[in-house]
């Protein structure tokens, strides 16, 4: 019995160190095609698209979490953690390659940028957003915080705003790939605000169904 | 206006045995009339043009990338679909109508257009709107030449062009996510449409135009952005009311009608003021470089717009 609980734990553990593995492994592998010459006629535009695009795919796998385990009762908290900060490390290096290769580090005309354009502007709100839940994703933040920590870590709903409008706004012409994360995106949001109403409604089910049981009491 | 020639290296000029082989074309058109017969006509056919004074000195991009980074959303959006989706795009038998305020109004074949009007090959810097660049070599003919053929009437003051709608052969045209109106439309001011750097092409690098490039004939004006080159042209119009064109109905805060570079007038999502020159950089080195009003062609053509706010007419 120990044992298997041991065991559990040390696959856990394993499972969350590969998905950061695997989570990573796209932008090694695009990078080493981008350094070897292989990624086209304008690698670093090619560059920093993948790594936009695999920041939005990180961004609702996260948000997917919750819902997976209220509506089907899929448990996989466990990976949020890693989940966001792939989110986070994929918007780094996409912020990354925009500053240093795509604009070749002229700060004026970056901050420009920032300064006029609102697609720029949306993407690095989402970016200054994600920064402060990044640092204080870590364990001992956590027990520190209380429930401030959950309150902070709301702003994700911020970064999804933000993240969703920057990639709504990237192209004249929506792809099929942007209908369809926007659409995600956007059910994933409105979920949040439906969420209490969904709740309440739980309860008072379970309420008529039991009134006869104390334990029904309010909470 | 006056034109001054670029200053011209000597290895630009084309020895003469070279230059007479372009009547080699006249055979390239029966060969054409033979290729219409076979379907799929994707291999390129070699085409011979005399080299123009039209040119600029700039490192040539590669023709790869010429071939396979396209925005010709006819065949999808990514810039690797055109190159990928238009296998099946059948350039030949092609005919263009010309008509509207003319004396003549006119179809003409493909072959036609091949015998009738010499070609040349002239290098020009292609500047796309999202701010990238490239330099190519096209084989073409100057798109006056044509106009002259049917002899636009006094009133004509504006020239609108077409291109083709083939759902079946063009993957981007049909389905549920329709990117655009079709057909895709452009225009131009008439004397912009004479101008002698205004060319209808139908080749680059001495071939015949690859599907993706918009086979088998094309507009190419260097002084404007890429998405005033309208593609696979079926029909050209000549009118009095500025013709519609399918990027400004489209995004009408974001396009113009007159689409000339300038480095002055940003995007509203991004600046104009430098360019990736594509093929010149890699991963690691700068390909930035600074854009130039009318992509560099200033000189040539600035006077087209004497008196004109470039800022409100962009």
């Amino acid at each position: 019995m120990i044992s298997t609980v041991i065991l559990r734990r040390r696959w856990n553990g394993k499972a969350i160190w590969l998905l950061y593995l695997a989570g990573l492994l796209p932008a090694a592998w695009q990078f080493y095609l981008g350094a070897t010459g292989n990624l086209g006629a304008d690698p670093v535009k090619t560059f920093e698209l993948f790594l936009g695009v695999w920041a939005v795919r990180f961004l609702i796998l996260t948000l997917t979490v919750s819902p997976l385990r209220e509506i089907f009762g899929l448990n996989l908290i466990r990976y949020r953690r890693a989940l966001g900060l792939l989110c986070f490390y994929y918007v780094l290096f996409h912020f990354t390659v925009y500053l240093v290769l795509d604009q070749e580090l002229v700060l004026h005309a970056v901050i420009a940028d920032v300064m006029k354009r609102p697609f720029i502007m949306f993407g690095m709100a989402g970016f200054a957003i994600l920064m402060p839940l990044a640092i204080t994703s870590n364990s001992l933040s956590i027990r520190r915080m209380g429930t401030n920590w959950a309150l902070l870590h709301r702003l994700v709903y911020f970064v999804a705003l933000c993240g969703g409008f920057h990639f709504y706004l990237a192209t004249k012409v929506l792809s099929s790939q942007q209908y369809i994360y926007l659409t995600l995106i956007s059910l994933l949001l409105l979920y949040r605000i439906a969420r209490p109403a969904l709740k309440r409604r739980k309860k008072s089910g379970i309420r008529k169904q039991g009134q006869h049981l104390p334990s029904a009491a309010p909470n | 206006m006056t034109y001054r020639p670029p200053k011209i290296p000597t290895s630009y000029i084309t020895a003469k045995d070279v230059w007479l082989s372009r009547r080699s074309f006249i055979s390239y058109g029966a060969g054409a009339a033979v290729a219409s017969i076979v379907p799929a006509v994707a291999a390129s056919a070699p085409i011979s043009a005399a080299k123009a004074e039209y040119t600029v000195a700039d490192k040539l991009t590669p023709r790869t990338d010429v071939t396979t980074y396209n925005n010709f959303y006819e065949f999808g959006l990514d810039k690797s679909d055109p190159s990928r989706n238009s296998a099946a795009f059948k350039p030949l038998p092609w005919t263009i109508k010309v008509d509207g305020m003319v004396a003549r109004p006119t179809t003409f074949g493909f072959e036609d257009i091949m015998t009738m009007f010499p070609l040349q090959e002239r290098v020009y810097r292609m500047r796309c709107v999202e701010a990238w660049s490239m330099v190519i070599p096209w084989d073409g003919f100057p798109l006056a030449a044509l106009l002259d053929k049917v002899e636009p009437l006094g009133s004509a003051k504006y020239v609108a062009f077409e291109t083709v709608v083939r759902p079946d052969e063009m993957p981007g045209q049909k389905g549920l996510f329709q990117s655009l109106a079709w057909p895709y439309v452009e225009g131009l001011r008439l004397d912009e449409a004479r101008h002698p750097l205004t060319i209808l092409a139908v080749g680059i690098y001495g071939e015949t135009l690859p599907n993706q490039n918009g086979a088998p004939i094309r507009l190419v004006v260097p002084w404007k952005y890429g998405f005033k080159g309208i593609k696979s042209i079926v029909r050209i119009s000549l009118t009095d009311k500025q013709p519609s064109n399918t990027w400004n109905t489209t995004a009408p805060n974001e396009y113009g009608f007159y689409a000339n570079v300038n480095p002055n007038v940003p995007h509203p999502r991004w600046s104009q003021a430098t360019e990736r020159r594509i093929g010149n950089g890699g991963f690691f080195s700068s390909n930035r470089i600074p854009t130039e009003i009318f992509n560099g062609y200033g000189e040539e053509v600035a006077s087209l717009y004497n008196g004109m706010d470039l800022k409100a007419n962009f």
